[in-house]
């Protein structure tokens, strides 16, 4: 990578910014918003990006309005990132902010509102609406200045437009990099590896794009070392492997790719799609091939098909795609065709909230689809363990004729956080498709007796000719009228999730083995929820917590572990009943998804908390819970 | 290494004729229409072409849907796929992109494919992905016992439209004619084997996505259906052009009226589409030239662990942190 000639500033050259007196700290939360289409998701990303780089363990969350293009200077349509950057891992999106760049006080109200700006947060905020030639609009910037320097924030104003109207004609499209420049001046990040991050950002545009965003970066890292007397310094401990920087979604595709899949059907849905689109950019490049289907159920039948045929395939989807799927969903359980679904859930029911965060679909992709229609269900709980549990569906999948759903969420889709970088291991890929002759008299389903396995049968093997279908069929995969056939076929389908289950290892428990209470969660909580027993732990309580990937089948070992404690609870990020509520109590209480599926399961008492805000969890909200329900507050 | 020897080529040939399958060998039980149903033809008519073409067996997928039509994979001893309802046609989108090596049949009808189906219809079409598409029409629901389909012509007396039907039938070659990138389009009776054969080697050959809508007796359900056109062979056209299929003798006496028809002339191929009286019958549209999206998308396939262990360093590179903390 070139960079481009402009001198970097040296530390002391200019007085104020660069003289500042450097506060080293732990961690921050830092957030960029703007209105829908400034660009501060892009600043946000990159800032990530680069504190990466330097060696941070880092958590970016996207600040999405549900709007394409919401109403400019709106309360509701903050756009932008929080980045949480610090020493050690960070695995979550934390509590609340420390540092905030606002691109102008409506977008910013928005976030105070809703709580997210820490106690005398450091708020960077655009100046130019106080001499706007709008009275309303300038007096509306008064008075929101005057309301916040008077709640305690540290409101210093920045004249982002004027700085960059130096450089570039339209700051709609520049002030991102005039903020990201000011922000890696402030925490004290490497210039020569933000130029490179730039160019790696804008990697798709022209060269004079990159120049010009290079300009800008450039200006805001000068603008802060003359001007702000602000500066931290977060250590950074790099760790010893290759990381690399992704998000849930390219992870998502990346796994894709890894696993030796060379077909993924999908039609377009928030916050799915972006995964596809990755994935189209790079399939190619493979043989691999995304189609986007006229409809969510032809994007299923056509994996299907491919699947069939010989090449286990992908669809990738969220809640309502999924709930389109079903029927296609059980013709593949029913003919024990192999499939990869990955649902990146979002609010539901219904169109529910597209943006937001909520892990809703748990018991749909659990039992989803008419009839008894068992399937495997794993939840990945990382941005790693987006990419490899694609992989690990894929095998499985094939290994068991079986449909398998990954289920992963909008806060892992946009979060990116970096992970040891893998190393390519031949095994993760998918065999060759199998030609070979089939033993004359073997039937299609001719389901061992202990494991419910059978053959896969895909045309172009001699001898294997049979007609498959989605009716109750006999071993020969003859349409059975026979009741008992279809009993039969139940009971093999039943039996390949319980040799799947006995495969499975007993997760570990985070903290110790026993003690008053544990905490149990799935998928993206992970972070969080750990954060908020190791707190709960160093306040003294006796806390452990234990993490699902595998929600369908559940693992052995886990009545044995929660015996161990006192007490036992969900954390989760779908619906469940208030018990405080006046009309609720036991005997109609709705517990929340995977409180429910441990209750029935195992008969234990699993009391639940859940919160279906949109946000990704807060490891502080989880603290308070675990302190309460242990007595303490 | 191939033999080119006098006894090589010999012992090649007497193996062709040791592999070829008689119709018999692609008969896979016995077929549970009902007597006189126009299904029983199409079967027979495939099972012909199989033969004809040595086709092998486990090289060959018929895919459907469900309706009695869709049974039809039942009766072929090939693979076949009885999916769901109205599915058929992305299924075997799936496979031939999949598996350019197969033969994909589809056998479908007007229920599955211009009802619950409706979408993949359309875009099959435009994909023109290679596959041969017959749709059964017999212009009703017949495995679930007399509804009235999207083909009824109005006045249908059915189950569900007990006071006769509410609206004019849907032309199913008119629509799929106004599709962008339709390329074969075909309209056979039940009745005419010679004819429904012909059309269907035709669209077999066709290098691209066949459609064929195969006007198909329901002797059950719609016993007088197509009478005017089956006791009356002045009320059938049948159509011939020197590019496409010739009249036998025996049939040309048969059946008066003969229409020479170019079917490379999109125009002329929707006007007689929208002709119910006399039914055209034959090849209405056919042009080889139109792009298949299977092709399009397999254009640079070549699958291998090298390529995707390249493309996996390629991407980790790009997003990568050094161990250490400093850049790549």
């Amino acid at each position: 990578m070139t960079t481009t000639s402009e001198s970097v500033p040296l530390p002391g050259a200019h007085p104020a910014g660069a003289g500042a007196q450097v506060t080293t700290v732990p961690e921050h939360v830092v957030e960029i918003i703007s209105d829908s289409g400034e660009g501060a998701q892009r600043c946000g990303q990159s800032f990530g990006a680069i504190a990466a780089r330097t060696g941070n363990g880092v958590w970016t969350v996207e600040i999405i309005p549900a709007e394409i293009q919401p109403p400019a200077r709106s309360v509701a349509g903050a756009s932008g990132n929080r980045v949480r950057l610090g020493s050690s891992r960070i695995t979550n999106g934390g509590d609340a902010a420390d540092l905030v760049v606002a691109f102008n006080e409506q977008v910013l109200l928005g976030r105070v509102h809703a709580n997210e700006l820490k106690p005398g947060c450091t708020i960077l905020l655009e100046s130019m609406w106080r001499a706007h030639r709008n009275p309303s609009i300038a007096a509306s910037y008064a008075e929101a200045f005057d309301a916040l320097v008077a709640s305690g924030y540290r409101v210093v104003e920045v004249p982002m437009e004027r700085e960059c109207r130096k450089l570039v004609p339209d700051t709609r499209r520049g002030k991102n990099m005039f903020a990201l420049g000011m922000l890696c001046s402030i925490y004290r990040l490497d210039l020569d590896l933000a130029r490179d991050q730039v160019a790696l950002t804008f990697r798709k545009k022209t060269r004079a794009l990159i120049e010009t965003n290079t300009r800008l970066l450039v200006a805001g890292y000068e603008w802060a070392r003359e001007h702000l007397d602000l500066a931290f310094h977060i250590p950074a401990a790099p760790a010893a492997q290759d990381q690399v920087v992704l998000n849930g979604n390219m992870a998502l595709a990346l796994g894709v790719v890894a696993s030796g899949m060379e077909v993924c059907s999908m039609y377009p849905i928030t916050p799915a799609t972006s995964a596809s689109h990755y994935l189209s950019e790079i399939f190619p490049k493979v043989g691999g091939v995304v189609h986007q289907a006229e409809d969510e159920i032809a994007a299923c039948t056509f994996a299907i098909g491919a699947s069939y045929a010989g090449k286990c395939a992908v669809t990738i989807t969220s809640g309502p795609g999924y709930s389109l799927k079903q029927e296609a969903i059980g013709l593949a359980v029913m003919a024990e065709i192999p499939l990869v679904v990955v649902d990146v859930q979002r609010g539901g029911p219904s169109t529910g909230q597209p943006t937001k965060v909520e892990q809703g679909d748990l018991l749909t992709t659990v039992f989803g689809s008419h009839g008894d229609a068992p399937k495997v269900v794993i939840a990945p709980s990382s941005i790693e363990d987006c990419f490899y549990s694609v992989i690990t569906a894929r095998r499985i999948a094939e290994t068991f004729n079986m449909v398998v759903v990954v289920l992963s969420d909008a806060s892992l889709a946009t979060a990116q956080q970096p992970f040891p970088r893998p190393e390519f291991d031949p095994a993760w890929l998918a065999p060759p498709v199998d030609q070979s002759q089939v033993p004359e008299g073997l039937a299609p389903y001719a389901w061992d007796e202990t494991t419910g396995l059978s053959r896969r049968f895909v045309p172009g093997q001699p001898g294997g000719m049979y007609t498959l279908t989605g009716l109750a069929h006999d071993t020969a995969g003859s349409v059975a009228y026979d009741p008992d056939a279809n009993e039969q076929g139940l009971h093999a389908r039943s039996l390949k999730l319980a040799a799947l289950q006995r495969t499975l290892t007993t997760p570990t428990v985070h903290g110790d083995e026993s003690g008053d209470l544990l905490v149990i969660g799935w998928g993206s909580t992970k972070g969080a929820i750990e954060e908020a027993v190791d707190r709960a732990r160093d306040d003294g309580l006796r806390v452990s917590s234990l993490h699902l990937r595998f929600v369908n089948p559940l693992p052995s070992g886990l009545k044995e572990i929660m015996d161990r404690f006192g007490r036992v609870m969900t954390v989760e990020g779908n619906w469940g009943d208030r018990p405080d509520d006046r009309i609720i109590d036991e005997s109609n209480r709705r517990y929340t998804a995977l409180a429910m599926l441990l209750r029935s399961r195992y008969l234990v008492d699993v009391d639940c908390w859940s919160e279906v805000g949109g946000q990704p969890l807060k490891p502080g909200r989880v603290h308070r819970v675990i302190t309460r329900k242990l007595g303490r507050s | 290494m191939i033999d080119f020897s006098r006894d090589g080529v010999a012992e090649c040939l007497l193996r062709l004729y040791d592999e070829r399958v008689e119709i018999e060998g692609f008969q896979k039980g016995v077929p549970r229409w009902c007597a006189g149903c126009g299904d029983n033809a199409v079967l027979a008519a495939l099972q012909r072409l199989l033969r004809d073409e040595g086709l092998r067996p486990e090289k060959t997928v018929f895919v459907s849907g469900i309706g009695c039509s869709s049974r039809l994979p039942h009766y072929m001893n090939t693979y076949g796929f009885h999916g769901i309802h109205g599915r058929a046609l992305p299924v075997a989108e799936g496979i031939r992109l999949a598996r350019p090596d197969l033969n994909v049949f589809v056998n479908t009808g007007d229920g599955d494919s211009f009802s619950i189906g409706a979408a993949h219809w359309l875009h099959a079409i435009r994909y023109n992905m290679r596959m041969v598409v017959m749709v059964h029409d017999n212009q009703i629901y017949g495995l679930t016992k007399k509804q009235a389909s999207p083909t009824s012509p109005r006045g249908t007396k059915s189950n569900t439209t007990p006071r006769g039907s509410y609206l004019e039938g849907l032309n199913p070659l008119t629509v799929t004619l106004g599709v962008q990138n339709v390329s074969f389009v075909a309209q056979v009776a039940d009745w005419i084997p010679e004819v429904l054969y012909d059309v269907i080697q035709a669209a077999f050959h066709h290098d691209g996505l066949s459609f064929i809508r195969i006007v198909q007796r329901c002797p059950e359900w719609m016993p007088d259906n197509f009478d005017r056109w089956l006791h009356d062979p002045a009320k059938v056209t049948l159509l011939h052009h020197p590019t496409s299929l010739s009249i036998s003798p025996a049939l040309a006496r048969l059946y008066p009226n003969h229409l020479e028809h170019d079917p490379s002339n999109i125009h002329r191929a929707r006007e007689l589409a929208s002709v119910q009286d006399p039914v055209p019958i034959g090849i209405l549209y056919h042009d080889p030239t139109v792009p298949r999206y299977d092709e399009i998308l397999r254009a640079d396939a070549t699958h291998s662990g090298t390529a995707v262990r390249r493309l996996l360093d390629a991407e980790f590179d790009k997003f990568a942190v050094q161990g250490g903390g400093t850049r790549v």
